[in-house]
């Protein structure tokens, strides 16, 4: 088993002075900072956030234990609280108290993505009331119950906040309860349960992510995956609330993929700014100093390092053997299209028995999301032109995620190395381009005609010219806006002529006289176009054979193998005569 | 064997025949070249009961009338002889090998008075040699569609196996020609193609490709739909005399049940709840028979240089047949046959029912019941798509046409016409009955109309087919 393990720390962690008895931790969610504060602030504050390589150090006066510490956006101000009821800011501004509210709050929650801030009621703990700030006002949203697994008697504040937690997943927000088994509830182990917080409107569960074990979880959302983390197994699981369970009930999810733990990870001795050749030491995973904040986060004070959290795609490829649901979950993650175009490579190249259908599913999976994409930038192509609108807001442009993958990309990564591959078989290789034209087609996507040249092409080099010509003959092998529609005639013959164009381009210059000869028209094609292709070609085996094609041809048609002035071959006469010499040359028949 | 059919003609008691098989035969004669030995060169020779001398004599006639006509074209043998009660078509289809065919002209008996014997007029030039000629080596190539060459029966068994294959394969066959209505079709031997829009056709190539792909033992597969072929993984002269044979006999002997089962439901015995309308047209009846034979025809087709012999499944649901061909050597089992049902079955159910719908969508699209007003045969050499709307639905014993012979044997001679040069040409026949008949040729494809405009004039005609052209045959074939 090569590597399995699908999350991993990131490489270039913040690094900070762990926690000690001297230094106090404090992290920022709202600017993802990281504040090591010495002997109260005596001895120094070195702040670190995710992107500013240069920290900021300072230092202030110890008036006592720091409880918390931010700075706010943009580091313009500081907030120190070193009393549960005040806040000091170091410089002298003036606080202005915009709107109250007056409710009984156990404990509150606040997600800075989208300023939302959730408060713990009631005595259980469990009546949620979420509140949202946007341009300086506050408007309180509607309340709603989070469904405890017993109802304590007496009641007793039942709901912690260590439980709860808020996120975006594919765009929405979602409060994430961590529901624990309880013995005496029919629930033998535990789950997570989504509610969905939209802006307007009413708080609604929405989803259930099936644990299947019990202990200590927490919980991280990375690539729009719902990461829980269990202690005691050492190991993470992922859920993807897109992904449609077939045997589950509607929005009951089972992990993705069996459990595995975070790739493991190296400390190096002195820190990350020595010499790579410097022995390392194993990080301990899992371990009970690490915090998990929200979205993807994860801070080991003991050790002074703050983590992203990140999903490795390749190793899911062979943990996921639906290569239908693969597809789906591949399609859905950020940094998919390498991976989704291995995968391709891979459903072909094992050339098993029934890999056809499996084929076929995967190409309209990934045809679905191109042609979504197209139909949106055509609305917006098409907004643009008819001018800003008044009524609508203004279209923005859609954003091609890595998931479009189109047909050059196909072509690039997987159908050319494909078609080139030795030991596949010919049959296998067409029913393949056929299988993808055909889902292009279902998606009423237009083939590029590089599709069409691999066709032609496999066709040919395998003398297919019967397949070719009924592939012709219902327009499989055409652009989709018709040339000439007047008669068949024409159209046949321009066809033809193109494919005559492709094989020569493609310095198939045997094949293109075999397919020109199948079709009954070797009598009429230019002479100097095989001349001229295979001249370029270098092969003068190769050029001869075609020279000699048309002497003979010119003998049956005209009685002579030489070539008329109108056909412009002098020059490929000469060279015939320098490579062969002129005995070499066809002489006219004497009757 | 008689196959006169009299018909009542202009003359109240005059009566016509119809042109009927003479006498029909293969001989060798490197067989029997010494005197005496006359009659080991005759291979096959129907009538059976002719007396032996006759039969050596009418085979020496041939002989000696292809060895005198040798001197004048030494590449071109002889290829048919004309006289007043008949014509006589020669044909050596491998060395040495000559398989004649001698017709009977038509004729018309007219009586007389005084009880004296009726007079009877030969309409000598009334037939087409082209037509004939083709006849004869359609006979050769079902023959070795079925058998292989001439050569593979002397290699395996000799002169003595040979004739009896040709026995056992030509006593019927003859009895399936019908000289009396072959016509301009037969020149061409061409594939009638169903016309399909292309999302369809994929559907269909899919639906193969995934079939062959897991049955891995079938090498070749074909598709047709009501009797006009889609697909053919085997070659282009394979496959047309493949189409001859189911078009003209294999489909037209089951028709009939198919006709009468129509209304009956879903055959309920199949296993597990995919119901299906699929069936073997070759092979068992019946698979739940336990008596039921596994047996397939074998076919031959060319490979190359040699030729390949496969077992040849003929498998319909409804409207729709495939054909899937698998290498001789295989041994076909009850359990193989019982796979491909399962497979085949439910699949090409939804399929049939799929191209009969996209084709009622794309007819009502196209215009509603827009069949031609006017009369055409159409012919492209490169593809051998044909196309008739002359013809009526062949079936097992006659082609029926919609117009007079007279119309058909000027589209026959146009049709000579043509053959003889290579430029693309045009030729316009006003006929006796006020009918104009229009032949087209162009790169490799032939167009014949026939239009009833009695009071048209030339520039009318030639107006009128253009316009023809351009509105019908823009989706001959293709309605996309």
């Amino acid at each position: 088993m090569s590597d399995e393990h699908y999350l991993e720390l990131c490489d270039n962690p913040v690094q900070f002075e762990n926690a000690s008895s001297v230094n106090n931790v404090f992290f920022d969610e709202a600017n993802k900072q990281v504040f090591a504060v010495r002997s109260g602030g005596a001895t120094g504050v070195v702040v670190k956030g995710p992107d500013d390589k240069n920290s900021v150090a300072f230092r202030m006066d110890d008036k006592g234990e720091v409880k918390c510490i931010k700075f706010s956006i943009g580091n313009k101000i500081l907030a120190v609280q070193r009393t549960s009821k005040s806040v000091v800011f170091p410089d002298k501004r003036s606080v202005k108290l915009l709107k109250s509210q007056s409710i009984n709050v156990n404990w509150y929650q606040y997600c800075p993505e989208t300023a939302v801030i959730l408060l713990s009621t009631t005595v259980q703990g469990n009546v949620l009331q979420p509140f949202a700030f946007r341009s300086g006002t506050m408007s309180k949203m509607s309340k709603f119950e989070i469904e405890l697994p017993v109802v304590p008697k007496p009641a007793k504040l039942s709901l912690s906040e260590r439980d709860i937690a808020m996120a975006t997943i594919y765009g929405q927000l979602y409060v994430m309860y961590l529901k624990h088994h309880s013995r005496t509830a029919n629930s033998p182990s535990a789950e997570v349960v989504l509610y969905h917080l939209p802006r307007e409107g009413a708080c609604k569960k929405s989803h259930v992510l099936k644990l299947n074990t019990t202990g200590k979880f927490a919980l991280n959302i990375v690539d729009n995956l719902v990461v829980v983390h269990h202690q005691s197994s050492q190991t993470s699981l992922i859920f993807d609330i897109r992904l449609r369970e077939p045997d589950c009930a509607v929005n009951t999810h089972q992990p993705v993929l069996p459990a595995r733990s975070i790739h493991p990870y190296r400390i190096p001795l002195s820190g990350p700014t020595v010499v790579p050749s410097q022995p390392a030491v194993p990080c301990q995973l899992y371990s009970s100093s690490w915090s998990v904040f929200q979205p993807d986060i994860i801070i080991s004070a003991s050790e002074g390092y703050l983590w992203y959290l990140q999903v490795k795609l390749p190793p899911t490829v062979n943990l996921l053997q639906d290569k239908g649901k693969l597809m789906d979950f591949l399609l859905r993650r950020r940094d998919c299209k390498m991976v989704i175009l291995s995968v391709c490579s891979q459903i072909l190249e094992g050339g098993e028995k029934g890999s056809l259908p499996v084929v076929a599913t995967v190409f309209d999976k990934l045809n679905q999301v191109y042609k979504e994409y197209l139909e949106a930038e055509q609305t917006y192509t098409l907004a643009m032109e008819s001018g800003p609108s008044r009524g609508s807001a203004a279209q923005k442009r859609p954003v091609r995620t890595q998931a479009v993958i189109d047909q050059s990309d196909m072509y690039t990564h997987v159908l050319s190395a494909f078609t080139e591959r030795k030991g596949v078989s010919h049959k296998f290789i067409i029913a393949v381009l056929m299988e993808y034209i055909r889902s292009l087609n279902q998606f009423q996507i237009t083939v590029q005609h590089y599709l069409y040249e691999l066709v032609i092409k496999t066709l040919v080099q395998h003398n297919l010219f019967y397949m070719l010509h009924q592939f012709l003959q219902y327009h499989v092998l055409s652009d989709s806006k018709p040339l000439v529609r007047a008669t068949p005639q024409p159209r046949l013959s321009t066809a033809n002529d193109e494919i005559v164009e492709v094989l020569l381009s493609k310095q198939q210059v045997l094949g293109a006289l075999r397919f020109i000869r199948s079709v009954g028209g070797h009598d009429n094609v230019s002479a100097r176009k095989f001349l001229d292709a295979a001249q370029q070609t270098g092969d003068q085996m190769l050029f001869y054979t075609v020279f000699r094609f048309f002497q003979q041809r010119n003998q049956r048609l005209r009685g002579n193998p030489a070539f008329n002035p109108g056909e412009h071959c002098e020059e490929h006469v000469v060279h015939f005569k320098q490579l062969f010499g002129e005995q070499a040359l066809m002489k006219p028949a004497t009757v | 064997m008689l196959m006169i059919s009299p018909r009542m003609a202009t003359g109240m008691q005059e009566k016509q025949y119809t042109p009927s098989l003479l006498s029909f035969f293969i001989y060798n004669p490197s067989f029997g070249p010494r005197e005496g030995e006359e009659e080991k060169k005759i291979l096959f020779y129907h009538p059976c009961d002719v007396e032996k001398n006759e039969k050596i004599r009418n085979v020496g006639l041939c002989e000696a009338i292809v060895q005198f006509t040798r001197t004048f074209c030494p590449t071109k043998p002889a290829k048919s002889l004309h006289t007043q009660k008949n014509r006589q078509f020669f044909f050596e289809p491998e060395d040495n090998f000559w398989i004649v065919m001698v017709v009977r002209n038509p004729m018309i008996e007219k009586p007389n008075k005084d009880g004296k014997p009726p007079t009877i007029e030969y309409q000598e030039e009334e037939i087409l040699d082209t037509v004939y000629g083709a006849v004869l080596r359609q006979c050769y190539s079902m023959y070795k569609l079925f058998n292989g060459t001439f050569g593979r029966a002397m290699e395996a068994g000799g002169v003595e196996l040979l004739t009896q294959k040709l026995e056992k394969f030509f006593y019927r066959y003859l009895q399936t020609l019908h000289l009396q209505s072959c016509d301009l079709l037969d020149v061409f031997g061409g594939i009638s193609f169903f016309p399909l829009d292309k999302m369809t056709y994929l559907k269909i190539q899919s639906f193969v490709n995934r079939v062959e792909e897991s049955l891995s033992l079938v090498k070749y597969t074909a598709f047709l739909y009501n009797d006009q072929l889609i697909w053919s993984g085997l070659e282009q002269d394979d496959m047309r005399i493949l189409y001859k044979y189911l078009t003209t006999s294999l489909f037209p002997r089951h028709s009939e049940p198919e006709l009468a089962g129509r209304d009956s439901p879903l055959r309920p015995e199949v296993a597990g709840n995919l119901l299906h309308y699929g069936r073997f047209l070759t092979g068992p009846a019946n698979l739940k028979d336990p008596e039921a034979k596994f047996r397939f025809p074998k076919i031959f087709v060319n490979k190359e240089d040699s030729y390949e012999e496969l077992h040849l499944i003929v498998y319909k649901a409804m409207s729709a047949a495939a054909c899937f061909m698998i290498s001789a050597s295989v041994e076909l089992t009850r359990e193989f046959c019982e796979q491909l049902d399962s497979l085949v079955g439910p699949q090409l159910t939804l399929l049939a029912s799929d191209i009969c719908e996209q084709f009622n969508i794309n007819r009502r699209i196209s215009g509603p019941d827009k069949e031609p007003q006017f009369k055409f045969i159409y012919f492209n050499h490169m593809n051998l798509a044909e196309k008739s709307t002359i013809h009526m639905r062949k079936t097992a014993s006659v082609s029926l046409t919609s117009v007079h012979p007279d119309l058909m044997k000027i589209l026959g001679d146009i049709n000579c016409d043509f053959a003889r040069v290579d430029e693309d040409e045009e030729i316009i026949v006003k006929a006796m009955t006020d009918y104009w008949v229009v032949g087209k040729k162009s790169d490799q494809r032939e167009l014949y109309v026939i239009l009833n405009q009695k009071n048209a004039n030339l520039i009318e005609v030639n107006e009128e087919v253009k316009r023809l052209c351009a509105t019908q045959f823009n989706n001959i074939f293709f309605l996309d």
